[in-house]
């Protein structure tokens, strides 16, 4: 029995069944990691109670379990109790939190292994995974070239399947991009179906975690084991989650899809905007109704969505003091004082972009330009929700692509921060209104390098999006290759 | 050019801090005495990866004071970040409401000078405390048990120009809170805090002058005291052509002054902004009416009531509704005896005087409401004198049955038996032939000597309306 060649949801039988235990499962894994990751840089941190944990989940009665003994990598931006969670910061290099995450309570409820802790830009600021204090992570296709970020680890990870399944967050792309990057299937759900919980919080008003699967009915149940309303995170609602897995059809016939039409006035790789097209033959094909839909400010997206991100992110990240955890500057001398101890503290503690973002922020929100910056994006975010909410009435979901590009080389845009930014074009609205966004593996690059085609839908409507990203993956050319170090 | 050609300008920030067993956003306890840093989770540290969840206790107490405060609540607050670095503020951010607080423009009233004053509330907006520092020497201790204890921030107009003003204003709000039972009112630890800014300008002068801000006076008398001292030290500062700083300062009652703890030219920019990890606080006309509706009567309209409808005097009034309980306890005492008069008069001086020398609260007293209610109309019933009737009162602190069985049992009732009482009154005529004498050549007055004699002779229990209408009818002589 190949694990490699199983849906989570087969692997969960298998397990049940007592076919593989959740020892070898996780052994299984372990080795992969071992052999993979020196190349991949994906981890940072192991489980070293893992194997253990899975010989206790043998011990116990699975058959209630959705997802029994299956090995899983997460995100360092999640909080695991007494597993090291960095966030890949110096400024938490040795943090070891007293607690888990809502979302890891309840994989861990559902029978997952936690492997370990997945590589990640800085705080999840960055688009190339390049900003990681523990340096940068590869892309599994080619080891020259970035895996997107900021959620490279989890992208890298599930690619090189170094996990059966991985979490990501997402604040303005950071899931789907590095999916479609490495690609594998990226979900970011509508803000406040998962909760934020335990999650190193970088933009409040847009961070979500979700799962990076091999495939779209992976992600279905991933989503219904990790969605729901939490007493803990008052932005969570209280809708019922669906049971999305089990709802998952690719009968598409008679759905409309909107093809952006600011994707198709031209600005894409020729690879992507290929790519693009063959996706909406494919669900022409699969019997969809297909028209363009105009997104006229998507052009202000990426500076509407870096104004609140980095404001919210600079008061998010003032706890990061040295004063109750985390890295302390050393005070040799006497006679310093606080002002010097928190500067030291945070500048040697923070990254560059952390820093340029904190600046960013701190301006933003500052007496006398905050109404300039930070409210008018506010209200040009309800300006683009108000878009979206128009295109939504003529259809149900949108096709765009999830990046202009492909993945780019390791060092090849870090010293150009505006052409790093531009990388999360087509992402970052759907963070500003709040809407499921799902990346789907779809064809390859000229030189083999994978691109994902994105879908947004309706707030709530992730079974939508996943239906259409089943049709989708049907017509893929990504799932009969394989990335390079496999 | 002296201080009685100036006037100050006062408007004073109240803290208050609400009594919830929880605090504002997080399970934790919030009681006073626990062990250094019990009360703070992750969640009061700021852990990476915790999330605030509004308690809603607070915003029901924030209501209610908001209503007894004349204030219009908003239907739609919102939290605020108010940014800034401190080690006792674990987020580096204090959860706040900064341009949609939940209660706005209200007003109090407090009792000055024989009437009732109105002082503007601009506003009352809730927020989260932060922690403790104690410094020694070259390091600090870091407490957050109070990290996140909710605090209602009442903020008056510039309305007060005397330091009795502020005074009774401080005092008034403690009253409120207190009989709303939002908050324990205590200054000393802190559960109420008073910041007073005060600015002087020339009477009849309209803009204000600068603002001097004095922080966390531990009294009504040190506020009064401060407020008095530092009106002198502005109005000789402006006298001799130097300019107010803007600036907090400090009261010392043991040197009676304020001194300067620090200038607010380098003003902090706090750059709030919308908290967005907590939703807008939305409140309905109905939940406020019903909040409304539940309001216990305030003290300003009880002593008025207790006035006009049951004539008290102005001082019995203002004692008897200064404190909730004192208040209930007087109406209870009088739904007893039907005598508010005796009532007011039996509470405010022999039950205030046992009470305090026990060192008992009158919501705890031994002597019930109702027992001291019984006790008052026995008086009005003749059944025992007032003297006698003190006599049980301290018997009754130890027993608990009703004064009219205490009495029997302890042969405490009066003698209304005129038989047995003209036999005294003659005896005691008898007795003192001399003075007998005296009276009927005029010299009337000596009756108090009789009724005294008398009341002696029947230790205390002859009713002296019996006593002086026998003695005038047997002094009258043969």
């Amino acid at each position: 029995m190949d694990p490699l060649k199983l849906s989570l949801f087969e692997l969960n039988k298998a397990v049940q069944q007592k076919k593989i235990s959740c020892l070898e499962l996780t052994e299984f894994f372990l080795k992969r990691i071992e052999k993979l990751n020196p190349q991949l840089n994906a981890y940072l941190a192991m489980n070293l109670k893992a194997k253990e944990q899975a010989k206790e989940l043998d011990q116990k009665d699975l058959s209630q379990f959705k997802l029994a003994g299956l090995p899983m990598g997460i995100k360092d931006m999640l909080c695991t109790k007494d597993l090291k969670t960095t966030a890949a910061s110096k400024i938490l290099e040795n943090f070891i939190p007293p607690y888990d995450a809502t979302l890891v309570k309840k994989l861990k409820k559902q029978g997952v292994v936690i492997l370990g802790k997945l590589n990640q830009d800085e705080f999840a600021m960055g688009s190339s995974n390049e900003n990681s204090y523990f340096g940068a992570v590869k892309n599994p296709w080619n080891l020259e070239f970035v895996p997107g970020g900021s959620s490279g680890g989890s992208a890298a990870a599930q690619s090189a399947k170094l996990a059966a399944a991985t979490i990501g967050t997402d604040t303005g792309g950071s899931i789907r991009q590095p999916a479609s990057f490495c690609g594998v299937v990226g979900l970011k759900p509508t803000y406040g179906r998962v909760s934020r919980y335990g999650i190193i919080a970088f933009a409040s008003s847009l961070d979500q975690a979700g799962p990076l699967t091999a495939n779209i009915e992976d992600a279905a149940l991933m989503l219904e084991v990790i969605a729901g309303h939490d007493p803990m995170d008052a932005t969570t609602s209280q809708k019922k989650v669906p049971e999305f897995s089990k709802n998952l059809t690719r009968d598409i016939k008679g759905l409309k899809v909107g093809i952006l039409a600011e994707a198709l006035q031209g600005g894409l790789h020729p690879d992507v905007e290929k790519s693009l097209q063959s996706g909406i033959e494919a669900l022409k094909k699969e019997g969809a109704e297909i028209f363009e839909v105009s997104l006229p400010l998507l052009k202000h997206s990426i500076s509407v969505y870096y104004l609140i991100a980095a404001s919210e992110a600079s008061s998010n990240l003032a706890r990061y003091d040295g004063v109750r955890f985390g890295y302390r500057a050393p005070m040799n001398e006497s006679g310093s004082t606080l002002d010097e101890f928190y500067s030291k503290t945070r500048g040697q503690g923070f990254g560059k972009e952390v820093k340029r973002r904190i600046m960013m922020g701190t301006y933003c929100l500052s007496s006398g330009y905050i109404q300039a910056y930070y409210e008018k994006a506010c209200r040009v975010r309800r300006l683009v929700l108000n878009q979206y909410n128009e295109a939504f009435k003529k259809c149900d979901v949108i096709l765009s692509p999830v990046s202009a590009n492909p993945a780019f080389k390791i060092e090849e845009k870090i010293s150009d921060p505006l052409q790093m930014y531009l990388n999360d074009l087509f992402t970052t609205s759907t963070n500003l209104a709040g809407l499921p966004g799902l990346s789907v593996p779809f064809s390859l690059s000229q030189n083999k390098l994978p691109i994902g085609l994105q879908l947004t839908a309706k707030a709530f409507d992730e079974q939508t999006l996943l239906n259409v990203g089943l049709a989708l993956e049907r017509n893929s050319l990504v799932k009969t290759e394989n990335p390079h170090v496999i | 050019m002296s201080s009685n050609q100036y006037e100050a300008v006062i408007g004073i920030e109240t803290h208050i801090q609400l009594k919830t067993k929880s605090k504002i956003f997080c399970a934790d306890a919030t009681n006073f005495e626990a062990s250094d840093n019990e009360n703070a989770s992750a969640i009061s540290a700021g852990m990476p990866g915790t999330l605030p969840v509004l308690n809603k206790e607070v915003v029901e107490m924030a209501i209610r004071t908001g209503l007894a405060l004349n204030c219009h609540i908003r239907k739609d607050s919102v939290f605020s970040r108010k940014n800034y670095f401190y080690p006792d503020l674990p987020k580096g951010y204090q959860i706040s409401q900064y341009d949609k607080p939940i209660c706005e423009n209200g007003f109090v009233e407090i009792w000055l000078n024989g009437k009732h004053q109105k002082v503007s509330i601009t506003r009352a907006h809730l927020e989260e405390d932060a922690g403790k520092s104690t410094h020694f020497g070259d390091y600090t201790l870091i407490n957050l048990n109070r990290a996140g204890v909710p605090l209602l921030e009442v903020v008056s107009g510039p309305d007060m120009h005397t330091a009795q003003e502020a005074a009774e204003y401080g005092r008034t709000i403690r009253q409120i809170v207190r009989y709303l039972d939002v908050c324990d009112g205590n200054l000393e630890e802190g559960s109420l805090r008073c910041d007073v800014n005060i600015s002087v300008r020339k009477k009849g002068q309209q803009t204000l002058g600068t603002k001097v801000e004095i922080k966390n006076i531990n009294s009504f008398r040190f506020i009064e005291k401060a407020v008095e001292y530092e009106f002198e030290r502005q109005v000789d500062a402006v006298e001799s052509g130097q300019k107010i700083i803007q600036e907090t300062r400090l009261y010392d009652p043991d040197k009676n002054r304020t001194f300067s703890m620090r200038t607010k030219e380098d003003a902090e920019d706090y750059r709030y902004f919308p908290d967005p990890d907590l939703l807008p606080v939305i409140l309905t006309d109905e939940k406020i009416s019903s909040h409304k509706k539940n309001l216990p009567e305030m003290p300003s309209v009880k002593m008025q009531r207790f006035m006009s409808q049951l004539e008290l005097g102005e001082s019995d009034a203002l004692f008897l509704t200064s404190e909730k309980n004192i208040a209930d306890y007087f109406e209870n005492v009088f739904l007893e005896s039907n005598n508010a008069k005796s009532s007011a008069n039996w509470v405010t001086t022999e039950l205030m005087r046992e009470l305090n020398s026990r060192n008992v609260k009158i919501e705890d007293s031994p002597v019930e409401a109702k027992r001291l209610g019984q006790l008052i109309q026995l008086i009005d019933k003749k059944t025992i004198s007032g003297k006698i009737a003190k006599t049980l009162l301290i018997e009754m602190w130890t027993n608990s049955k009703g004064p009219e069985e205490i009495a029997k049992e302890k042969n405490l009732t009066a003698l209304n038996d005129s038989s047995q009482v003209e036999k005294i009154v003659q005896q005691v005529i008898d007795d003192n032939p001399d003075q007998a004498a005296e009276y009927r050549s005029g010299k009337t007055k000596i009756i108090g000597f009789f009724v005294g004699a008398v009341m002696k002779a029947s230790r205390g229990q002859a009713q002296p309306d019996l006593v002086n209408q026998l003695l005038l009818e047997k002094l009258k002589g043969p």
